[in-house]
């Protein structure tokens, strides 16, 4: 019978964390990225968790987890506002195209 | 809780409760008077001045506020001492600037129907700001980071007039909310490693738990992205030129000072908080011998300075230089932190404090040219000097300033600075920031070149400066000038704003 502890987590936070960011890097939709984003997150909250149920620190960490939750809700509602703005000007969410600055 | 340790906290916390008033206020005011929208900036600034006014009665007041143990616990989620309280001033003295900054912009007043809400987001990147300046706990560091960021997506992208202002907020959202969730991370590990996300207890825990140095290292890079991200300081300021040129140009000026203000403060007292073991009599500070804060700030430090000012260089858009140039700003301001000592916090304070002046300056002399001629390209500011004399030598002085020369408020800011810098045995480092104040003397002068040496082909017609703008022009310009000569206040209100209260 397999025991679940810390290192589990931790690894399962860690791969989260990897796609994460390789999402953000690799993918060009913007709604790609911020659901990479969402797996940052996510990631951090799967670490604090963790942290707190195994390491005996109080419940400091859950908290965290909970006001980390609201405000990935929060950055998810003005991050889709925004793709829906950026998308009706340039008709596209396509990060490389959407390239006017800088000329 | 009891309710005496209650309102103990609470009163500590004056200013961010008047400015959440306020907010309120904005959003109700909006809704009742929906045709007389002139009434929002006035009500904003009332909340603004009170604010103020709280903030100065309380300079030296100091204590933990909101501590989860009960009183006399010696940590709390915010700390307010003299540090925090004079950000706050330089944080509500600059929305004060950008209320009436926004009252001449022609950007906003395009968009008068949604005065409220310019105004409510506003007042929640002040909130955002005032609590990141105080605030020893790193739940409500991060929590407060993305109060100011979120309201600052939006407002990049407010006006909704150009294609620039969506695709600026689209890239300001997605390096912030990157860059924001990996110094979350960062701090979940640190949370892991001591048990605790209050600074003054991670300090305690770093000097008596054995703490695995690769992992420890790996989470305060990862913490550092987020703050660098917040100053702007190479290499997570990507986002920095695209976010100012396309954002408005009253959020441009009000991202370029307060908000990194604000990511300063949080910095130094982060470092201060967690990571320094003693103060000695000279006030250098003995870092707890966990991780080479010095080695990693000093490089970022240099770094950002070059990249900012080499890359000023080839900039043909005003704002655009701006942005470079408050990159390269960020770059010098480092050097303040890495002395690490309190001579090299005071640097930094007096800094902040010009570099509000000049900074807002500047940018409100190329809104005022772009409300004229529509356009921000160096080109066009051909024979400006002549179109409009009371601008150019204005706008010469600022930029004169942002270079660092005398007798202007710029020097004295740089002078602390590199003698911060001599005082820490650190000559190389300041040698590097006197090549760099150089190179970006080209960049500056370039403008005054454009202004005063090129005539344009057809002259052009005469700039009137209406007198509220000429107004606040001469109210940034001159403490500039008279802060250059006699700066023995400034420098005096900055030497007794140094307790960061910690262990």
């Amino acid at each position: 019978m397999l025991h679940v502890g810390l290192h589990h987590f931790l690894i399962v936070s860690a791969v989260l964390f990897s796609l994460g960011i390789y999402a953000v890097v690799t993918r060009k939709n913007a709604i790609m990225v911020l659901m990479g984003i969402e797996l940052i997150l996510n990631s951090a909250n799967i670490n604090f968790i963790a942290f707190s149920r195994f390491g005996n620190f109080g419940l400091g960490g859950q908290i965290m987890a909970l006001f980390i939750i609201i405000l990935a809700a929060a950055e998810a509602a003005i991050a889709l506002a925004i793709v829906l703005n950026v998308y009706k000007t340039f008709a596209n969410v396509d990060i490389d195209e959407i390239n006017k600055l800088k000329e | 809780m009891d309710f005496t340790s209650l309102s103990n906290s609470i009163s500590l916390i004056k200013p961010e409760v008047v400015i959440t008033i306020t907010l309120i206020l904005l959003v109700i005011f909006d809704l009742i008077f929906v045709k007389q929208k002139s009434v929002i900036p006035i009500i904003a600034l009332i909340g603004l001045f009170i604010a103020g006014i709280f903030v100065i009665s309380d300079l030296q007041q100091s204590g933990f506020a909101f501590s989860l143990s009960g009183t006399g616990s010696k940590s709390g989620m915010i700390t307010a001492d003299s540090f925090g309280s004079y950000f706050k001033i330089l944080i509500i003295l600059a929305s004060i600037l950008i209320v009436f900054f926004s009252y001449s912009s022609n950007e906003i007043q395009k968009v008068t129907d949604r005065l409220g809400e310019y105004y409510a987001l506003i007042f929640g990147m002040i909130l955002g700001m005032l609590i990141m300046v105080s605030s020893s706990d790193l739940i409500l560091m991060y929590l407060s980071m993305e109060l100011l960021s979120l309201s600052s997506y939006v407002l990049a992208g407010f006006t909704k007039l150009r294609e620039r202002n969506s695709e600026a907020s689209l890239k300001y959202l997605i390096y912030g909310a990157v860059s924001s969730g990996t110094m979350l991370f960062g701090i979940s590990m640190i949370y892991g490693m001591t048990g605790t996300t209050n600074l003054n207890e991670i300090n305690l825990a770093l000097r008596h738990i054995q703490i695995n140095w690769l992992t420890l290292s790996f989470s305060l890079i990862l913490i550092v992205a987020g703050i660098g991200y917040k100053i702007s300081a190479a290499p997570f300021h990507f986002w920095t030129p695209d976010v100012y040129e396309g954002a408005p140009i009253s959020i441009t000026a009000f991202l370029s000072v307060a908000s990194k203000a604000a990511g300063f403060a949080l910095l130094i007292r982060f470092l201060k908080t967690a990571f320094v073991s003693d103060v000695d009599m000279n006030g250098t500070w003995h870092l707890i011998q966990v991780f080479d804060w010095k080695l990693l700030l000093a490089i970022l430090s240099v770094l950002t300075m070059t990249l900012g000012n080499f890359a000023a260089l080839w900039q043909d858009n005003l704002k655009r230089m701006l942005a470079y140039s408050s990159i390269a700003h960020a770059g010098y301001l480092l050097l303040g932190v890495v002395v690490m000592s309190n001579i090299g916090v005071e640097a930094v304070l007096i800094y902040f404090m010009f570099y509000l002046l000049m900074n807002l300056g500047s940018f409100y002399i190329v809104m005022l040219i772009a409300n004229k001629i529509g356009s921000e390209d160096i080109n066009d500011y051909d024979g400006l000097g002549y179109a409009s004399p009371f601008l150019g030598v204005s706008f010469a002085i600022f930029l004169v300033s942002l270079t660092g020369l005398p007798p202007t408020a710029g020097f004295v800011g740089k002078f602390y600075l590199f003698v911060a810098l001599l005082d820490a045995k650190m000559a190389a480092l300041a040698v590097i920031a006197v090549l760099n104040s150089v190179v970006s003397l080209y960049y500056y002068i370039r403008v005054l070149k454009h202004m005063f040496l090129t005539k344009p082909e057809p002259a052009k017609e005469t700039i009137v400066t209406p007198l509220p703008n000429m107004l606040f022009i001469l109210a940034l310009l001159i403490p500039i000038l008279l802060f250059g000569i006699y700066f023995t206040p400034v420098v005096n209100f900055a030497e007794s704003c140094i307790t960061i209260l910690g262990l």
